[in-house]
């Protein structure tokens, strides 16, 4: 870790003043910047500790049925929220599928935006990565790519955006809040991570010395939570990144979908909302044909970014499929014990001990 | 020869851990724990390409670091007395301690930097940025294959009889599969970590070490300074799993670079260096030639491994062997070739070759078995080996027969289909159900122990073991005090450090049996001179009962043929005016019986996978292992050995892969993030039935390892299980989603 | 540079001057205040076995800078057992052999004290096995943690009630 000076802001005021140092960085709770400083991927100048400023860590019902996140409210704080996660079900459970639960103790909601990239080459300061070093060229190219994206990736950049979090705030409209030198500005949450281009250096919009201050879901964003679900296939049961996964939200019209939400994790340097295939839905009685060519319309224009990953793309649909299913059956009481697993639909009791074993082979034949 | 084992209540008692509480308070101490006054930290640099050399470090931006002290680079390390590429016997593995610019793998430390705290050594190791002249590099199977000398430490390459040819041609059925298996890594928890001090020639060491005896040994032919100069302590390893039974390059660094600066110094391993310079388990690639009569009678068996090793030193991962122990065939052969690739050289990990051949010779029995339609428990039933097929000797004990009918009974296995996707739970989830055998030998490496008796009554025991996580420290002491006949609280065991007698290795499933028997030896001979005092002295009522005629029990000595004449130890010692008795005892095995007996531990594993259909992500629901393994010193601790055993055949099956650019020969996933060892979630709950089997040659005490044996045949029930749920057969191991997505 | 900062450890408040902003919470304890029962297995937030509670929540200490920690209050696997009695967790992964080594273990033990503070998880096994999924054990005693864990939540509750 390279030396820094250290600052800890009082006010938003103070920290934007702060962060014009040059090389400057805000520090939430740490969990990601630390472990990048740690890597030698981040080297910042100065850090501006941002976690004593007041004003950041509620979560708030504003009056016209919006929410407002503080930017330092904690992943488990939100998650376990009893108010929030019954009005945005997906947004706990991606949450609780996210990381460890010691990691959710201290990451902030901030923080999770501001996530970088698991790809192994530019974790690797060996390797050439654009991301790293704007113009060194991208070794994940022609490289192990099994992780690596399929969708929205450029020559310079095929990695994917690790976040959770921002799969289904991105499905909910969410906006980011954002307070910088030139003032106050809201941004999308799908306008605020950047698609590579010829760019990849720049993960997303904020310009230098913006500081994320909220995260707002507007008033429809609650309509949805009768049927919303994340799921997420990763190569672990539990504390591991996604290798796909998807938040998809319905709203049932009588026994037609009035309005569906869908976004994609793991396969695009960013958080995926695929609008197409919640148009599609829209007016459409919910069945499999319908969700099936939604996920053919979420993953249009898909392509492998190397040999190792066109998996993703059936996979991807699959597992958008699944969500839709899933979303439709409607939101569970309670987050399920493995949360966004493909194992956690079933009733605790049959998992917890094996004292039947036979049973399993008695059950139907396919 | 169970005439000479005392039974007290210590073996075989269900105690929890002595070290326990230690443990669960933080007052465990491990290598990286320890500090010396005035301690200096020190940091590895390592080298970013696989094959090259260094041409430059930026030594200057490191020095000028606040804090940094000096940067150990191959300028001015200290130069050693033996070449750090010496071979002088099969533990001899060539080391790099920055004794030149050479690159020959990934991660190799290429400097050292040394500094007053922490914080400034790691920036210090960042600022070298290393410049490098790179030459292409070859990674994976793909290369010019050569027979290797030996496989793993000194077995044969090659083993086997009978017309394999032959037999391939006249079966009825045949199969011909070829597995691969993943490069692994150890991952112990504990990263490799030396705190050493040197005053003159001498040096106090905290490292961790599942040799210390042989530690010892290259520390003092590397630095040239006599055995008795150097004072190892490891009171507590944190893992080892192989990867800590010699000392690495990381630990050598450490106390070269206290060497260079004359001040202590404490190097740790950090995560992402723990892929290279301290070992590793070698990827592999098994072709498995079966033929079977239609009954299932095997009629040939013909195992061939081609795995990798590095440019410039042999370590062989002995797939192959598992087949010459295990099954019946009338023609055999187990055959071995590698390749040479620019990685670090492969060593010893969790069960090396046993691990990896298993996988790959239960998987190809269950596609024998579905060729033949045949319950794949009979069709091992059918070749079960009466006798061990190479060697031809029979076994000391094989309670196999045994380990198949209880896990099978428990785990409800007669009801399975034989067909693949027959079964769905409730939620439609696949399941599939599979099985393996497990094996792995009862070796004995060599041991010696020292055995105090003391003038109030109690005894200290001592050798130089080690606890890495087996529980040394608890069933050490519970064979000493039933070899003392003593109350397990009136025997004090020391183990874990260097100055006590050689305690052999805690590697090779062979630590309890071996340190066991000689501190048991040691305690019997302990007793025969306290006896020896007892019987000629006419005061004591146990005069001229002659040796023989005495037994221990209770802290007490008794007639065998009147036990009212007794006498407590201490009654002894006072009337002979001795502070105390001593003796020595030694543990090894006895070349008469290995001579006449093979010798194997044996197992079944019975495992149950959920798939999701769509999905292709996969969870174990359910694991019995049923195993025999000669006489259980403690139940509790002999379980968590199965349990850790089997989680680690779930990693194996499922998990670990250690993922290299092809290109560069650089890794991927060297983090704990994305190298995935199971977490809790992944583990459902889990039997271990401790099958009874009395072995009356192994050893004096009946004992067999229990470290490795879990972790054979529960990743090819693994495997098996998920073609049973799938229909899809996957060779490539780790089975991971991609691979049975339809 | 010495920047001041107060944090009580194990409930005693102890006034520490960081010679480097740079410092984490794990190095403090490790290095500074000599409390080596919390371990560093990876430094990188991948294995929990540096788990301590900061203001009663479980966190990884080796992804927190410690300045930024003023004022907190940190319990570490050294401030569990009162007057020499185990803590009932601790008596748990004793009674249940949640663990062989020992090297996870403070971390798994400061995790479960937190989980069972957060009391989400309940008395289900797949809950407690989710929520224990941040600490890694190598050797492999999951089942005795997951066990533990639920026994010494018992134990807790019937204290409580008494």
């Amino acid at each position: 870790m390279n030396r820094f000076d250290y600052v800890r802001a009082g006010s938003v005021a103070e920290a934007v003043a702060a962060s014009a140092a040059p090389g400057a960085a805000y520090l939430a709770a740490g969990t990601n910047l630390l472990d990048l400083m740690k890597g030698g991927l981040a080297t910042p100048a100065t850090l501006v500790d941002i976690t004593r400023i007041p004003g950041l860590s509620s979560i708030e019902s504003l009056p016209d049925g919006s929410t407002r996140i503080g930017a330092l409210v904690r992943n488990s704080d939100l998650a376990h929220d009893a108010g929030f996660a019954a009005r945005y079900p997906a947004v706990a459970e991606a949450l609780l599928s996210g990381a460890s639960a010691q990691l959710r103790n201290a990451a902030t909601t901030a923080g999770n935006l501001m996530q970088r990239t698991r790809c192994p080459y530019f974790y690797d300061p060996a390797s050439a990565c654009n991301k790293r070093e704007a113009g060194a060229g991208c070794a994940a190219i022609g490289g192990e790519t099994r992780l690596h994206a399929v969708l929205g990736f450029s020559e310079a950049c095929i990695a994917v955006h690790p976040s959770d979090l921002c799969v289904p705030l991105a499905a909910l409209d969410a906006a980011v809040e954002i307070e910088g030198p030139k003032g106050t500005r809201t941004v999308p949450l799908t306008e605020f991570h950047r698609l590579p281009g010829d760019a990849p250096e720049r993960d997303t919009v904020l310009e230098p010395g913006e500081l994320i201050v909220a995260v707002r879901l507007p008033p429809e964003a609650a309509g949805f939570s009768a049927h919303a679900r994340y799921l997420k296939i990763r190569e672990r049961t539990s504390y591991a990144f996604a290798l796909v996964s998807a938040a998809a939200m319905l709203r049932l019209d009588g026994g037609r979908i009035g309005a569906a939400r869908l976004a994609l994790g793991g396969v695009a340097l960013k958080p995926w909302r695929a609008r197409g295939a919640e148009d599609l839905l829209a007016g459409r009685e919910p069945d499999a044909t319908a969700f099936r060519e939604a996920a053919e319309a979420a993953l249009e224009g898909a392509h492998a970014s190397g040999e190792a990953n066109a998996f993703k793309i059936e996979l991807a649909r699959r597992v958008v499929t699944r969500a839709l299913q899933r979303a439709l059956a409607g939101t569970p009481e309670r987050v399920p014990a493995l949360p966004a697993s493909p194992f956690a639909d079933a009733p605790a009791s049959r998992r917890a001990l094996p004292q039947a074993f036979p049973q399993a082979g008695a059950t139907a034949h396919v | 020869m169970s005439e000479r084992v005392r039974h007290g209540a210590a073996i075989g008692a269900d105690l929890t851990r002595l070290d326990g509480p230690d443990k669960v308070t933080g007052a465990a101490r491990y290598a990286a724990d320890f500090r010396f006054d005035g301690l200096l930290h020190a940091v590895m640099a390592v080298s970013g390409i696989a094959r090259g050399r260094v041409t430059g470090l930026d030594v200057t931006a490191a020095e000028a670091h606040p804090g940094v002290v000096r940067v150990m680079t191959p300028a001015n390390a200290p130069k050693l007395a033996q070449s750090p590429d010496a071979k002088d016997g099969p533990f001899a593995f060539k080391l790099d301690l920055l004794q030149d610019d050479g690159v020959r793998y990934a991660n190799q430390p290429v400097a050292v930097v040394i500094a007053e705290t922490l914080e400034a050594a790691t920036e210090g190791a960042r600022l070298l940025a290393p410049r490098y002249a790179a030459e292409d590099v070859r990674v994976g199977l793909d290369g010019e294959p050569f027979v290797p000398e030996a496989v793993g430490p000194g077995a044969p390459t090659r083993a086997g009889y009978g017309d394999v040819a032959a037999g391939l041609s006249a079966a009825h059925t045949r199969i011909e599969a070829t597995y691969e298996t993943a490069a692994q890594y150890h991952n112990a928890l504990e990263p490799h970590a030396a705190v050493a001090s040197w005053e003159g020639d001498h040096l106090t060491l905290y490292t961790p070490s599942q040799a210390l005896a042989m530690a010892t040994g290259r520390i003092a032919a590397l630095f040239g300074i006599p055995p008795g100069n150097i004072h190892i302590v490891c009171h507590y390893l944190g893992g080892g799993f192989g990867s800590k039974a010699l000392v690495t390059p990381p630990q050598f660094l450490g106390i070269m670079a206290a060497r260079l600066v004359g001040r202590p110094v404490k190097l740790v391993t950090r995560r992402e260096q723990m892929f290279g310079p301290v070992g590793h388990r070698a990827a592999t690639r098994q072709t498995l030639k079966l033929g079977a009569e239609a009954d299932g009678t095997l009629t040939a068996w013909d195992h061939h491994t081609l795995t990798q090793t590095s440019r410039y030193d042999d370590f062989i991962e002995p797939s192959g062997i598992i087949s010459r122990n295990l099954y019946a065939s009338p023609a055999l052969a187990s055959t071995h070739e590698a390749v040479r690739v620019d990685i670090a050289t492969p060593i010893f990990m969790r069960a090396p070759g046993e691990a990896s051949g298993s996988v790959a010779i239960e998987s190809a029995l269950d596609e024998l078995a579905a060729e033949l339609n045949l319950d794949p428990l009979e069709l091992r039933l059918r070749n079960y080996a009466e006798v061990e097929p190479v060697s031809k000797k029979p076994f000391s004990s094989k309670a196999l027969r045994d380990c198949y009918a209880r896990g099978a009974e428990r785990f409800g296995w007669a009801s399975r289909p034989k067909a693949p996707r027959q079964m769905r739970n409730a939620d439609g989830l696949l399941v599939g159900w599979g099985m393996g055998t497990a094996t792995y030998p009862a070796s004995m490496f060599q041991a010696e122990a020292r055995a105090v008796i003391r003038a109030d009554g109690s005894a200290l025991v001592e050798t130089a073991q080690h606890d890495m996580g087996q529980g040394a420290w608890t069933s050490l002491a519970q064979i000493a005090a039933d070899g003392l006949g003593l109350p397990l609280d009136s025997v004090t065991l020391s183990i874990g450090h260097n100055r006590l007698p050689n305690g052999g290795l805690a590697g090779g499933s062979t630590a309890t049996a071996t340190a066991g028997t000689a501190l048991h030896t040691a305690g019997q001979a302990a007793i025969a001179a306290l006896a020896e005092l007892a019987v000629n002295d006419p005061a004591s009522p146990l005069y001229g009962a002659g040796n023989a005629g005495v037994v221990s029990a209770g802290g007490r000595l008794a007639r065998r043929d009147d036990s009212s004449r007794s006498e407590s130890f201490s009654e002894i010692l006072a009337r002979a005016g001795r502070d105390s008795v001593e003796a020595r005892g030694t543990g090894a095995s006895d070349p008469a019986a290995k001579k006449a007996y093979a010798m194997h531990a044996h197992g079944a594993v019975f495992a149950e996978v959920l798939v999701d259909p769509d999905l292709g992500q996969i969870r174990v629901s359910r694991l019995v292992g049923a195993f025999a393994a000669g006489r259980i010193v403690n139940p509790r601790l002999v379980r968590s050995q199965y349990y850790g055993g089997m989680i680690w055949g779930v990693s194996f099956a499922l998990h670990e892969h250690a993922a290299m650019d092809a290109r560069t020969g650089r890794f991927l996933n060297n983090n704990l993030a994305e190298y995935h060892l199971p977490v809790n979630a992944d583990i459902p709950t889990m039997e271990a039935i401790l099958v009874p089997e009395e072995d009356p040659h192994v050893n004096p005490l009946g004992i067999k390892g229990v470290g490795e044996i879990g972790i054979t045949g529960t990743a090819g029930a693994i495997a098996n299980a998920v073609w049973h749920a799938t229909g899809v057969r996957v060779r490539d191991i780790p089975i991971t989603l991609d691979k049975v997505l339809g | 540079m010495s920047i001041p900062i107060t944090l009580t450890v194990n409930g005693s408040a102890r006034e520490i001057h960081l010679d480097d902003p740079r410092v984490t919470l794990l190095d403090l304890l490790r290095e500074r205040l000599d409390l080596t029962g919390t371990k560093k297995g990876c430094d990188r937030g991948q294995c929990g076995a540096c788990t301590v509670l900061v203001d009663g929540r479980r966190v990884n200490a080796c992804l927190a800078l410690a300045v930024s920690l003023d004022g907190a209050e940190i319990l570490t696997i050294e401030g569990l057992a009162r007057g020499g009695e185990l803590h009932p967790v601790q008596a748990a992964f004793l009674a249940h052999d949640g663990f062989q080594c020992g090297f996870c273990t403070p971390g798994q033990i400061m995790s479960a004290v937190g989980l069972i503070r957060e009391g989400w998880a309940g008395s289900d096994h797949e809950r407690v096995r989710e929520a224990m999924s941040g600490n890694i054990c190598r050797c492999g005693a999951y089942q005795g943690i997951t066990e533990a864990v639920l026994a010494a939540q018992e134990t807790m509750k019937a204290e409580d009630a008494a």
